[in-house]
Protein backbone atom coordinates (compact mmCIF):
# COMPACT_ATOMS: atom_id res chain seq x y z
CA UNK A 1 0.00 0.00 0.00
CA UNK A 2 2.84 2.38 0.90
CA UNK A 3 4.58 1.71 -2.40
CA UNK A 4 1.40 2.64 -4.28
CA UNK A 5 0.98 5.83 -2.26
CA UNK A 6 4.61 6.63 -3.04
CA UNK A 7 3.97 6.01 -6.72
CA UNK A 8 1.04 8.48 -6.72
CA UNK A 9 3.21 11.05 -4.91
CA UNK A 10 6.00 10.55 -7.43
CA UNK A 11 3.56 11.29 -10.26
CA UNK A 12 2.42 14.36 -8.31
CA UNK A 13 6.06 15.47 -8.05
CA UNK A 14 6.80 14.78 -11.71
CA UNK A 15 3.68 16.72 -12.68
CA UNK A 16 4.84 19.71 -10.63
CA UNK A 17 8.33 19.52 -12.13
CA UNK A 18 6.97 19.31 -15.68
CA UNK A 19 4.63 22.32 -15.42
CA UNK A 20 7.11 24.48 -13.56
CA UNK A 21 9.95 23.72 -15.98
CA UNK A 22 7.70 24.36 -18.99
CA UNK A 23 6.37 27.50 -17.33
CA UNK A 24 2.75 26.73 -18.25
CA UNK A 25 -0.09 27.91 -16.00
CA UNK A 26 -1.51 24.45 -15.35
CA UNK A 27 -1.79 22.60 -12.04
CA UNK A 28 1.01 20.11 -11.42
CA UNK A 29 -1.44 17.63 -9.92
CA UNK A 30 -3.61 17.59 -13.06
CA UNK A 31 -0.47 17.13 -15.16
CA UNK A 32 0.54 14.25 -12.85
CA UNK A 33 -2.91 12.74 -13.33
CA UNK A 34 -2.57 12.85 -17.11
CA UNK A 35 0.90 11.28 -16.84
CA UNK A 36 -0.47 8.52 -14.59
CA UNK A 37 -3.27 7.96 -17.11
CA UNK A 38 -0.61 7.48 -19.82
CA UNK A 39 1.27 5.09 -17.53
CA UNK A 40 -1.92 3.07 -16.94
CA UNK A 41 -2.46 2.74 -20.69
CA UNK A 42 1.15 1.59 -21.18
CA UNK A 43 0.82 -0.87 -18.31
CA UNK A 44 -2.61 -2.12 -19.35
CA UNK A 45 -4.42 -0.93 -16.22
CA UNK A 46 -3.88 -0.26 -12.52
CA UNK A 47 -2.80 -2.97 -10.09
CA UNK A 48 -5.37 -3.92 -7.48
CA UNK A 49 -3.31 -2.21 -4.75
CA UNK A 50 -3.01 1.03 -6.73
CA UNK A 51 -6.75 1.04 -7.41
CA UNK A 52 -7.33 0.44 -3.67
CA UNK A 53 -5.12 3.31 -2.49
CA UNK A 54 -6.49 5.56 -5.24
CA UNK A 55 -10.10 4.99 -4.26
CA UNK A 56 -9.31 5.58 -0.55
CA UNK A 57 -7.96 9.01 -1.49
CA UNK A 58 -10.71 9.84 -3.99
CA UNK A 59 -13.43 8.75 -1.52
CA UNK A 60 -12.17 11.44 0.85
CA UNK A 61 -11.64 14.16 -1.76
CA UNK A 62 -14.14 16.40 0.04
CA UNK A 63 -12.02 16.41 3.21
CA UNK A 64 -8.94 17.50 1.28
CA UNK A 65 -10.69 20.70 0.12
CA UNK A 66 -11.38 21.84 3.68
CA UNK A 67 -7.98 23.53 4.33
CA UNK A 68 -8.23 25.66 1.17
CA UNK A 69 -11.94 26.35 1.66
CA UNK A 70 -11.54 27.63 5.19
CA UNK A 71 -9.58 30.60 3.74
CA UNK A 72 -12.96 32.30 3.37
CA UNK A 73 -12.63 33.24 7.06
CA UNK A 74 -10.04 35.84 6.02
CA UNK A 75 -12.33 37.65 3.52
CA UNK A 76 -14.92 39.29 5.76
CA UNK A 77 -14.13 42.76 4.38
CA UNK A 78 -14.56 41.72 0.74
CA UNK A 79 -17.97 40.20 1.43
CA UNK A 80 -19.04 43.24 3.42
CA UNK A 81 -18.73 45.39 0.27
CA UNK A 82 -19.23 43.06 -2.72
CA UNK A 83 -20.99 40.17 -0.97
CA UNK A 84 -24.43 40.26 -2.64
CA UNK A 85 -22.98 40.79 -6.14
CA UNK A 86 -20.45 38.00 -5.64
CA UNK A 87 -23.02 35.60 -4.28
CA UNK A 88 -25.52 36.31 -7.09
CA UNK A 89 -22.80 36.01 -9.75
CA UNK A 90 -21.45 32.72 -8.38
CA UNK A 91 -24.82 31.05 -7.83
CA UNK A 92 -26.35 32.08 -11.18
CA UNK A 93 -23.28 31.42 -13.32
CA UNK A 94 -22.56 28.05 -11.73
CA UNK A 95 -26.13 26.73 -11.85
CA UNK A 96 -26.65 27.98 -15.43
CA UNK A 97 -23.40 26.24 -16.41
CA UNK A 98 -24.58 22.97 -14.81
CA UNK A 99 -27.97 23.35 -16.52
CA UNK A 100 -26.58 24.00 -20.01
CA UNK A 101 -23.70 21.54 -19.71
CA UNK A 102 -25.97 18.83 -18.30
CA UNK A 103 -28.68 19.33 -20.94
CA UNK A 104 -26.16 19.10 -23.79
CA UNK A 105 -24.19 16.20 -22.30
CA UNK A 106 -27.41 14.26 -21.72
CA UNK A 107 -28.48 14.75 -25.33
CA UNK A 108 -26.04 12.04 -26.42
CA UNK A 109 -28.19 9.47 -24.69
CA UNK A 110 -31.08 10.20 -26.99
CA UNK A 111 -29.04 10.57 -30.18
CA UNK A 112 -28.34 6.87 -30.34
CA UNK A 113 -24.79 7.67 -31.35
CA UNK A 114 -23.44 6.18 -28.14
CA UNK A 115 -24.52 2.63 -28.87
CA UNK A 116 -21.26 0.79 -29.36
CA UNK B 1 -15.33 24.80 30.05
CA UNK B 2 -12.65 25.66 27.54
CA UNK B 3 -11.39 29.21 27.67
CA UNK B 4 -11.11 30.48 24.07
CA UNK B 5 -8.29 32.76 25.18
CA UNK B 6 -6.23 29.72 26.10
CA UNK B 7 -7.20 27.94 22.88
CA UNK B 8 -5.58 30.65 20.81
CA UNK B 9 -2.23 29.71 22.31
CA UNK B 10 -2.64 26.17 21.10
CA UNK B 11 -1.09 25.85 17.70
CA UNK B 12 -0.05 23.23 15.30
CA UNK B 13 -1.23 19.99 13.84
CA UNK B 14 -1.94 18.65 17.31
CA UNK B 15 -5.16 20.66 17.47
CA UNK B 16 -6.38 21.49 13.99
CA UNK B 17 -5.60 18.29 12.13
CA UNK B 18 -7.75 16.08 14.40
CA UNK B 19 -10.39 18.84 14.62
CA UNK B 20 -10.67 19.00 10.85
CA UNK B 21 -10.79 15.24 10.39
CA UNK B 22 -13.33 14.69 13.17
CA UNK B 23 -15.54 17.52 11.89
CA UNK B 24 -15.42 16.08 8.40
CA UNK B 25 -16.08 12.53 9.60
CA UNK B 26 -19.09 13.81 11.56
CA UNK B 27 -20.37 15.86 8.60
CA UNK B 28 -19.89 12.85 6.37
CA UNK B 29 -21.89 10.62 8.72
CA UNK B 30 -24.68 13.21 8.80
CA UNK B 31 -24.58 13.42 5.00
CA UNK B 32 -25.04 9.65 4.75
CA UNK B 33 -27.83 9.67 7.32
CA UNK B 34 -29.65 12.28 5.27
CA UNK B 35 -29.49 10.03 2.20
CA UNK B 36 -26.61 12.02 0.72
CA UNK B 37 -28.76 15.15 0.42
CA UNK B 38 -26.65 17.66 -1.55
CA UNK B 39 -27.43 20.42 0.95
CA UNK B 40 -25.69 18.45 3.72
CA UNK B 41 -22.43 18.59 1.78
CA UNK B 42 -19.70 17.50 4.22
CA UNK B 43 -17.10 19.91 2.80
CA UNK B 44 -19.52 22.81 3.26
CA UNK B 45 -20.51 21.76 6.80
CA UNK B 46 -16.88 21.30 7.88
CA UNK B 47 -15.78 24.65 6.45
CA UNK B 48 -18.74 26.42 8.09
CA UNK B 49 -17.94 24.88 11.47
CA UNK B 50 -14.22 25.70 11.17
CA UNK B 51 -14.93 29.30 10.13
CA UNK B 52 -17.09 29.73 13.25
CA UNK B 53 -14.46 28.12 15.48
CA UNK B 54 -11.50 30.05 14.04
CA UNK B 55 -13.34 33.38 14.02
CA UNK B 56 -14.73 32.72 17.50
CA UNK B 57 -11.31 31.89 18.94
CA UNK B 58 -9.52 34.62 16.99
CA UNK B 59 -7.17 32.18 15.28
CA UNK B 60 -5.53 33.49 12.11
CA UNK B 61 -6.15 31.42 8.98
CA UNK B 62 -2.39 31.07 8.42
CA UNK B 63 -2.01 29.31 11.77
CA UNK B 64 -4.81 26.93 10.88
CA UNK B 65 -3.53 26.26 7.37
CA UNK B 66 -0.01 25.48 8.52
CA UNK B 67 -1.30 22.74 10.79
CA UNK B 68 -3.45 21.08 8.13
CA UNK B 69 -1.06 21.63 5.21
CA UNK B 70 -0.61 17.87 4.92
CA UNK B 71 -4.29 17.51 3.90
CA UNK B 72 -3.79 20.20 1.27
CA UNK B 73 -0.76 18.31 -0.02
CA UNK B 74 -2.82 15.10 -0.20
CA UNK B 75 -5.39 16.94 -2.32
CA UNK B 76 -2.76 16.93 -5.08
CA UNK B 77 -2.14 13.22 -4.54
CA UNK B 78 -5.88 12.49 -4.72
CA UNK B 79 -6.16 14.47 -7.97
CA UNK B 80 -3.36 12.31 -9.43
CA UNK B 81 -5.28 9.22 -8.26
CA UNK B 82 -8.32 10.33 -10.31
CA UNK B 83 -6.46 8.76 -13.25
CA UNK B 84 -7.55 5.30 -12.03
CA UNK B 85 -11.35 5.79 -12.25
CA UNK B 86 -10.84 7.83 -15.43
CA UNK B 87 -8.95 4.92 -16.98
CA UNK B 88 -11.66 2.47 -15.92
CA UNK B 89 -14.48 4.56 -17.40
CA UNK B 90 -12.78 5.92 -20.51
CA UNK B 91 -14.67 3.44 -22.72
CA UNK B 92 -17.91 5.22 -21.80
CA UNK B 93 -16.71 8.23 -23.78
CA UNK B 94 -17.30 6.25 -26.94
CA UNK B 95 -20.07 7.93 -28.95
CA UNK B 96 -20.29 10.75 -26.43
CA UNK B 97 -17.26 12.77 -27.52
CA UNK B 98 -19.14 15.34 -29.59
CA UNK B 99 -21.88 16.02 -27.05
CA UNK B 100 -19.31 16.20 -24.25
CA UNK B 101 -17.18 18.64 -26.25
CA UNK B 102 -20.24 20.84 -26.88
CA UNK B 103 -21.29 20.60 -23.22
CA UNK B 104 -17.77 21.59 -22.21
CA UNK B 105 -17.59 24.71 -24.36
CA UNK B 106 -21.20 25.79 -23.65
CA UNK B 107 -20.88 25.17 -19.91
CA UNK B 108 -17.58 26.99 -19.73
CA UNK B 109 -18.82 30.01 -21.73
CA UNK B 110 -22.05 30.18 -19.70
CA UNK B 111 -20.15 30.19 -16.45
CA UNK B 112 -17.78 32.95 -17.59
CA UNK B 113 -20.37 35.23 -19.21
CA UNK B 114 -23.13 34.92 -16.62
CA UNK B 115 -20.54 35.51 -13.91
CA UNK B 116 -19.18 38.64 -15.60
CA UNK B 117 -22.63 40.05 -16.39
CA UNK B 118 -24.20 39.46 -12.98
CA UNK B 119 -21.16 40.74 -11.08
CA UNK B 120 -21.08 43.87 -13.26
CA UNK B 121 -24.83 44.48 -12.88
CA UNK B 122 -24.42 44.01 -9.13
CA UNK B 123 -21.86 46.84 -9.08
CA UNK B 124 -19.01 44.67 -7.85
CA UNK B 125 -15.64 46.42 -8.02
CA UNK B 126 -13.63 45.96 -11.24
CA UNK B 127 -11.07 43.81 -9.44
CA UNK B 128 -13.81 41.57 -8.02
CA UNK B 129 -15.39 41.15 -11.48
CA UNK B 130 -12.03 40.06 -12.90
CA UNK B 131 -11.47 37.74 -9.95
CA UNK B 132 -14.83 36.06 -10.63
CA UNK B 133 -14.25 35.37 -14.36
CA UNK B 134 -12.09 32.21 -14.11
CA UNK B 135 -13.73 30.70 -10.98
CA UNK B 136 -15.12 27.55 -12.57
CA UNK B 137 -11.62 26.25 -13.33
CA UNK B 138 -9.77 24.32 -10.64
CA UNK B 139 -8.00 26.60 -8.13
CA UNK B 140 -4.42 26.50 -9.44
CA UNK B 141 -5.63 27.44 -12.93
CA UNK B 142 -8.19 30.04 -11.85
CA UNK B 143 -5.61 31.81 -9.67
CA UNK B 144 -3.10 31.98 -12.50
CA UNK B 145 -5.70 33.34 -14.95
CA UNK B 146 -6.79 35.88 -12.34
CA UNK B 147 -3.20 37.09 -12.03
CA UNK B 148 -2.85 37.35 -15.82
CA UNK B 149 -5.98 39.49 -16.28
CA UNK B 150 -5.47 41.77 -13.29
CA UNK B 151 -7.73 40.12 -10.73
CA UNK B 152 -6.65 39.16 -7.22
CA UNK B 153 -5.47 35.52 -7.14
CA UNK B 154 -6.15 35.03 -3.41
CA UNK B 155 -9.72 36.29 -3.84
CA UNK B 156 -10.16 34.06 -6.88
CA UNK B 157 -9.01 31.08 -4.82
CA UNK B 158 -11.80 31.66 -2.32
CA UNK B 159 -14.39 32.35 -5.04
CA UNK B 160 -13.28 29.14 -6.76
CA UNK B 161 -13.93 27.11 -3.62
CA UNK B 162 -17.33 28.81 -3.21
CA UNK B 163 -18.12 27.93 -6.82
CA UNK B 164 -17.19 24.33 -6.11
CA UNK B 165 -19.52 24.20 -3.13
CA UNK B 166 -22.38 25.95 -4.95
CA UNK B 167 -22.12 23.43 -7.81
CA UNK B 168 -21.83 20.47 -5.46
CA UNK B 169 -24.85 21.61 -3.42
CA UNK B 170 -27.07 23.18 -6.12
CA UNK B 171 -25.97 21.19 -9.18
CA UNK B 172 -27.70 17.92 -8.25
CA UNK B 173 -31.01 19.76 -7.67
CA UNK B 174 -30.75 21.46 -11.10
CA UNK B 175 -29.97 18.13 -12.77
CA UNK B 176 -32.81 16.39 -10.91
CA UNK B 177 -35.23 19.14 -11.98
CA UNK B 178 -34.16 18.59 -15.60
CA UNK B 179 -34.56 14.81 -15.07
CA UNK B 180 -30.99 14.20 -16.12
CA UNK B 181 -30.13 10.86 -14.58
CA UNK B 182 -27.32 9.59 -16.82
CA UNK B 183 -24.26 9.56 -14.52
CA UNK B 184 -21.98 10.55 -17.40
CA UNK B 185 -23.93 13.77 -18.06
CA UNK B 186 -24.46 14.59 -14.37
CA UNK B 187 -20.80 14.18 -13.51
CA UNK B 188 -19.48 15.97 -16.56
CA UNK B 189 -21.72 19.03 -16.11
CA UNK B 190 -20.78 19.33 -12.45
CA UNK B 191 -17.06 18.89 -13.12
CA UNK B 192 -17.09 21.57 -15.84
CA UNK B 193 -19.00 24.09 -13.70
CA UNK B 194 -17.53 23.31 -10.30
CA UNK B 195 -14.22 21.42 -10.56
CA UNK B 196 -12.99 19.17 -7.74
CA UNK B 197 -15.56 19.80 -5.01
CA UNK B 198 -18.37 18.84 -7.36
CA UNK B 199 -16.21 15.90 -8.45
CA UNK B 200 -16.13 14.77 -4.82
CA UNK B 201 -19.94 15.05 -4.74
CA UNK B 202 -20.24 13.15 -8.04
CA UNK B 203 -18.18 10.29 -6.59
CA UNK B 204 -20.74 9.96 -3.79
CA UNK B 205 -23.36 9.41 -6.52
CA UNK B 206 -21.33 6.81 -8.45
CA UNK B 207 -17.86 6.07 -9.77
CA UNK B 208 -19.02 6.78 -13.33
CA UNK B 209 -20.37 10.21 -12.35
CA UNK B 210 -17.15 10.95 -10.44
CA UNK B 211 -14.94 9.94 -13.36
CA UNK B 212 -16.83 12.14 -15.78
CA UNK B 213 -16.68 15.01 -13.30
CA UNK B 214 -12.90 14.56 -13.11
CA UNK B 215 -12.76 14.65 -16.90
CA UNK B 216 -14.93 17.78 -17.02
CA UNK B 217 -12.67 19.43 -14.44
CA UNK B 218 -9.47 18.76 -16.43
CA UNK B 219 -10.96 19.87 -19.73
CA UNK B 220 -12.51 23.02 -18.28
CA UNK B 221 -9.17 23.99 -16.73
CA UNK B 222 -7.79 24.08 -20.27
CA UNK B 223 -10.82 25.75 -21.89
CA UNK B 224 -11.08 28.44 -19.20
CA UNK B 225 -7.39 29.29 -19.59
CA UNK B 226 -7.92 29.69 -23.34
CA UNK B 227 -11.20 31.65 -23.19
CA UNK B 228 -11.03 34.03 -20.22
CA UNK B 229 -8.04 36.27 -21.10
CA UNK B 230 -9.21 37.14 -24.66
CA UNK B 231 -12.83 37.52 -23.46
CA UNK B 232 -12.08 40.11 -20.78
CA UNK B 233 -9.84 41.98 -23.22
CA UNK B 234 -12.60 41.93 -25.85
CA UNK B 235 -15.10 43.29 -23.33
CA UNK B 236 -12.63 45.98 -22.34
CA UNK B 237 -12.50 44.79 -18.74
CA UNK B 238 -8.73 44.26 -18.64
Amino acid sequence: MLAQLGLLMMFQLIGEVVVSSLGIPFPGSLCGMLLLLGYLYLRGGPSEELAGVGSKLVDNLGLLFVPAGTAIVAYGALFATDGPAIFAALVLSTLVAVLIGGAIAAAAKHSGADVP
Amino acid sequence: MIDPGKLSHLQGALVWLPCTIVLYAGSSALHRRLDKAPIANPTLLSIAALVLILAGCGIPYETYFESVAVLHYLLGTAVVALAVPLYRNANRLQGRCISMALALVAGSLASIFVGLVVATLGHASASTVLSIAPKSATAAVSMEISRLIGGTPAVTATLTIMTGIIGAVGGPYVLNALRIHAPEARGFAMGVASHGIATARAFTESEVAGSFAGLGMVLNAIVTALIVPPTVRLLGLA
